[in-house]
């Protein structure tokens, strides 16, 4: 540690940090604990401890239809958009092409445009084309938005891996689609976890494409939106983004660790 | 050696003539192969962004009557954006509001991550991940949250009168801009705080030494390294907070009220209830056109800034 008189421990610094994940996380947590509270007024103090709002929300038809729409299009939506990222991915690390810069630039473009502005432009699009707005418009607005982060995901696997490996496997005899599913395949696999893990995430929490695409049935964001309205309705929507909120980090937890595993460098950074 | 960079020359045009030929080829071969596995992903992103923003363009130059478009093509859409007291102001209400959302972001998140950059030495992973976590959570609920706090009956007023502190709600609190403001803040400063620290974290660390060594004090050393050298992350984060926060339309909704309404609540309003979707297209591109030219003007003077001070 010689650089240990630089990097003297910093209290005030170390303070500040533990104040600011407070911050991140003592407003999220209020949504558990009014949960569990046995009023309908979102307000302290708190009254008794009770589960019904659990129970509430099992009962609720609707919800649950919603948030087994938000499963179907969440589902669809990773396995596309990580294969797009996977085909995406290889041609941009694999190959060399003029104009790669650029094409890169233009697929992360959904993570510079304001989500607004693709949903309604898609919006115009589709219903010029005389399309029934559905579940499957949704999909496919969410698969726009999450092909770059699949990329993203998955670029970092096809540079961390040799490509001689795959040249040896042809040499051997193998066809580009076997040497794909026995070597490359196995090799991005943790890759491929993640970025379903993440689009999966992305594509389930997302409120405002699917407010513009979705027809009669709702996601689950676009029907929990719909509930904020009702007072009465409060407690239970509290109780699913409790599940969501305890599910989600489970989810994204264990997408950093997959990814994490097995990478040439352990650390981000490096250092 | 001369001899030998000599007949390197000589032998090196015609090397590359009679190669050139064959490896272009190869090239343009392996070129054609990159872009025909990349065909798929670009022909979905080409059909989900360039063909609907083309088409956003388009209607934004036609005119509602009724239930039925007139599609003559006609600026008088973007006459009306610009003489219509109301749209310029919502739409300078939603720069200013993003733009303070960005600078608050900024500058709450750059201690945290110089924090995990220098004064975190294990487990830097887990202090990442625990930073951006809450990110990944349900972004209606993270908003819906500050409603629950800064809200009439909400944590804050009823904590205070709970204390006897205060007898009436404090009104101020939920319903303004500074409420969206918060918000907004609170849900993106994972954004923020990632490319500050991966500029920080790259910043070689003997040249803090050499500071040190030459006689600079913390805050000199800060000043004149570590601070220039990390303006690239925090012009990034800036930017990426900002662009996307101007289209936001869950915050100003819930918790913006009258005075904190902002752009995107008028542009989806006019794909709803005032169903006038070629105005609600010009908004869009106006709100679109707006955000490009301030990141490019902001972009531009952080430059010179930044060649200023290093």
């Amino acid at each position: 540690m010689s650089m240990s008189y630089i990097n003297r421990p910093n209290r005030p610094l170390h303070v500040y940090a533990l104040l600011y994940l407070a911050f991140l996380y003592v407003p999220v947590l209020f949504l558990p604990l009014f949960s569990f509270n046995d009023s309908i007024f979102i307000a302290f103090p708190l009254k008794e401890f009770t589960f019904k709002w659990y129970e509430v929300m099992f009962n609720n038809e609707p919800m649950l239809a919603a948030l087994a729409n938000s499963v179907k299009v969440g589902v669809v939506t990773s396995i596309v958009a990580t294969f797009l990222g996977i085909f995406a991915a290889k041609a941009v690390t694999r190959y060399r092409m003029p104009g790669r810069g650029p094409v890169v630039a233009f697929i992360m473009l959904p993570l510079v445009i304001p989500g607004i502005i693709f949903g309604v432009s898609l919006l115009i699009l589709l219903s010029e084309l005389g399309v029934r707005l559905s579940l499957y418009t949704v999909t496919l607005g969410h698969i726009i938005v999450c092909v770059p982060f699949a990329m993203v995901t998955m670029i970092p696997r096809f540079e961390g891996f040799d490509a001689s490996i795959e040249e040896a496997s042809s040499d051997l005899g193998e066809n580009m689609w076997w040497t794909f599913w026995r070597v490359t395949f196995p090799v991005v696999f943790p890759g491929i976890i993640a970025s379903f893990l993440l689009c999966f995430t992305i594509s389930f929490d997302e409120f405002i494409i699917a407010f513009f695409l979705s027809g009669t049935e709702p996601t689950l964001p676009i029907y929990m939106w719909s509930q904020l309205r009702f007072p009465d309705k409060l407690p239970g929507v509290l109780a699913l983004g409790s599940i969501i909120l305890m599910v989600s980090f489970v989810v994204v937890f264990a997408a950093h660790w997959i990814r994490n595993r097995g990478m040439p460098y352990k650390r981000v950074g490096g250092v | 050696m001369t001899d030998n960079t000599a007949t390197l020359r000589s032998t090196l045009p015609r090397s590359t003539k009679s190669g050139g030929w064959l490896s272009s080829l190869l090239m343009r071969f392996e070129a054609l192969r990159g872009y025909l596995l990349l065909s798929p992903t670009l022909l979905i992103m080409i059909i989900g962004i360039c063909v609907p923003l083309f088409i956003l363009v388009g209607m934004s130059l036609w005119t509602q009557h009724g239930f039925e478009f007139d599609k003559s093509l006609t600026l008088a859409n973007y006459f009306n954006v610009a003489e219509q007291p109301i749209y310029k102001a919502l739409l300078a209400r939603s720069i200013l509001i993003s733009g303070g959302c960005a600078l608050a972001t900024v500058i709450l998140s750059y201690p945290m991550a110089y924090f995990v950059a220098f004064h975190v030495h294990r487990h830097k992973m887990v202090w990442i991940i625990l930073m951006t976590l809450p990110f990944w959570t349900s972004y209606l609920l993270r908003v819906f949250s500050w409603k629950i706090i800064l809200g009439y009956n909400g944590v804050i007023n009823s904590g205070l009168i709970g204390m006897g502190l205060i007898d009436q709600p404090l009104e101020f609190l939920l319903y303004s801009p500074l409420a969206v403001v918060i918000t907004l803040t609170h849900a993106w400063s994972a954004f923020a705080i990632l490319p500050i620290y991966v500029s920080l974290e790259k910043i070689d660390r003997s040249l803090l030494e050499a500071a040190t060594d030459l006689g600079d004090g913390p805050v000199r050393r800060f000043f004149r390294i570590t601070f220039p050298m990390s303006l690239p992350g925090v012009i990034a984060a800036a930017l990426i907070i900002f662009i996307p926060t101007v289209g936001d339309y869950i915050t100003p909704t819930l918790l913006g009220g009258p005075d904190g309404i902002m752009l995107a609540n008028l542009i989806s309003a006019q794909f709803g209830k005032v169903n006038d979707w070629p105005m609600g297209a010009a908004l869009a591109i106006a709100l679109m056109v707006t955000v490009a030219l301030f990141s490019v003007v902001f972009v531009i003077i952080s430059r010179k800034v930044t060649e200023r001070i290093t």
